[in-house]
């Protein structure tokens, strides 16, 4: 009779182990799929490279323009000696869209008093890494902005 | 010991003790009808079921006519999962509505609603309600052709009730038509203003479960009545019933995937053989095989009073039935509820059965 009980402990944890198991393996594919659903998909990206920015006699001298390239927003300058100049207008530190202060002359971040040159390179702030620059072509009356490279 | 500590310092503060031993004592009869007290549970897991994939859908959805329906096709065709998660609400939202009945008529013949669990009976007799609400409201969100034109239809026999059906209508629609403005307001009884009544009706009705315990049948005597233990032997079998469910939920949703039909287009004109979902179809064959006029009144007019007449009966008749409030059979009242129950299959089947027009 000893014997007996030896034999039914073991096939009494199998059960466990087959229950808890099955328990578990319920448990992940209500999981796997909810986790999944929760993360988005990725929308492609409107990869525009090119974007009709503005009209030529659009903006003033000393004074910018945000604008569309894809989804994410540019910034257009027309310098005070009347060179245009793109690059991206989300800074790179927590990004915010920048803006070009007219008194500075150079492209100055509002969350946390970031300071971009007009290359893009950081003068000071937090921003860790310089903006994007972009390449400017005027056509016609058009000034047309692309990605570089 | 650390266990220990936990326990105590949670007891302090929420009355543990009292709960666990609660769960002790509770018991529930064992009798031949018993699986009919499984049918309760299963309503709270799919209300539960509903919830959380409610929730996850409200990731993606967007309640606007413009983008409405787009966003139903996202989740379906870009979102993981999205397919399967779209199809459970929809299913679920189906097989809740028939638990519920299956529940409700399975109550009413065992008579469970006699004293002192009337309150228990009305609070579910509104449950339904809301569930049904519930189903109305959410058809609508997709912003699909069907969906569009049920809410059109719906929405004007709430309008043929005289004098405040006019009041109704504009309010259910947000304006003189089905718009985009119909569609925020649906989304908004369907996310916040439902689960918030529902919330409360099913914290009392499952209270009042707890409360009273499990009403065994009249005939069943009360001292010689098996019973078995809540937990764990009753609670186990629930889970039993809810993965059985889930089974048939999943598998419903896999090979049956829930349909997205044509965009809406208020412009359009209503599709052949447009049928109400099948909760609706007693009510909607029984409108239409109402006469335009019955003396003096209008048939549809007629019919929609007939209904909310009925239903406050049927709310009301715990009420009336002093046979089974005495523990006495109550052959009369099993009568009606058998008479509700055939017409509302019978029609029901009927209405599949007609042809398109």
């Amino acid at each position: 009779m000893n014997n007996n009980k030896e034999v039914n402990i073991p096939r009494r944890s199998f059960i466990d182990y087959l229950l808890g198991g099955s328990i578990l393996a319920l448990i992940a594919s209500v999981l796997y799929p909810t986790i999944k659903f929760i993360m988005p998909p990725k929308v492609p990206e409107a990869s525009q490279s090119s974007v009709k920015a503005a009209k030529v006699g659009e903006l003033a001298p000393n004074s910018y323009k945000i604008f569309r390239m894809g989804t994410k927003p540019g910034i257009l300058i027309h310098t005070e000696d009347g060179k245009f100049i793109a690059m991206s207008a989300v800074c790179t530190h927590l990004g915010c869209i920048i803006q070009y202060r007219p008194d500075m002359q150079h492209v100055w971040c509002a969350c946390h008093n970031g300071h971009f040159d007009l290359n893009g390179k950081v003068i000071s702030g937090p921003p860790p890494l310089p903006l994007e620059v972009f390449q400017v072509n005027i056509v016609g009356d058009e000034i047309i902005v692309s990605k570089k490279g | 010991m650390e266990k220990n500590f936990l326990y105590e310092w949670f007891s302090k503060r929420i009355p543990l003790k009292n709960m666990i031993e609660f769960g002790k004592k509770k018991t529930v009869p064992v009798h031949k009808y018993s699986v009919w007290y499984y049918f309760g549970g299963i309503c709270l897991f799919l209300f539960v079921v509903q919830v959380l994939t409610g929730i996850m859908l409200l990731l993606y959805y967007r309640p606007t006519a413009e983008s409405a329906f787009e966003s139903v096709q996202f989740i379906v065709t870009q979102v993981k999962f999205g397919w399967l998660v779209r199809s459970i609400h929809s299913w679920a939202a189906n097989i809740l509505i028939a638990a519920s009945f299956i529940h409700m008529f399975s109550v009413y013949l065992m008579k469970s609603y006699r004293p002192p669990r009337e309150m228990t009976w009305l609070t579910g007799f509104f449950l339904l309600l809301i569930f049904l609400a519930f189903g109305f409201s959410g058809y609508l969100l997709p912003w699909n052709e069907l969906a569009f034109f049920a809410t059109q239809v719906g929405t004007n026999m709430a309008g043929a009730i005289p004098l405040v059906g006019g009041y109704i209508k504009t309010f259910l629609r947000g304006g003189e038509e089905v718009t985009g403005a119909t569609l925020i307001r649906f989304f908004g009884f369907h996310v916040a203003v439902l689960p918030g009544i529902t919330t409360v009706l099913l914290a009392i009705h499952i209270y009042l479960v707890q409360v009273h315990g499990m009403s065994a049948p009249i005939g069943i005597e009360k001292n010689k009545i098996k019973e078995e233990p809540f937990f764990p032997n009753f609670i186990l079998k629930d889970m039993v019933g809810w993965s059985l469910v889930l089974t048939l939920l999943v598998f419903l949703s896999v090979f049956f995937p829930w349909e997205i039909g044509v965009k809406a287009d208020p412009f359009a004109s209503a599709p052949v053989g447009i049928k109400p979902e099948w909760y609706f179809m007693f009510m909607f064959i029984t409108l239409k095989f109402i006469p335009g006029k019955v003396l003096f009144f209008e048939g549809e007019v007629l019919g929609i009073f007939g209904f909310i007449f009925a239903g406050i009966i049927w709310m009301l008749l715990p009420f009336f039935d002093k046979k089974a409030a005495q523990e006495k059979r109550s052959t009369f009242f099993t009568l009606i509820g058998v008479f509700v129950i055939l017409y509302i299959s019978v029609i029901t089947i009927v209405g599949y059965m007609l042809p398109g027009k």
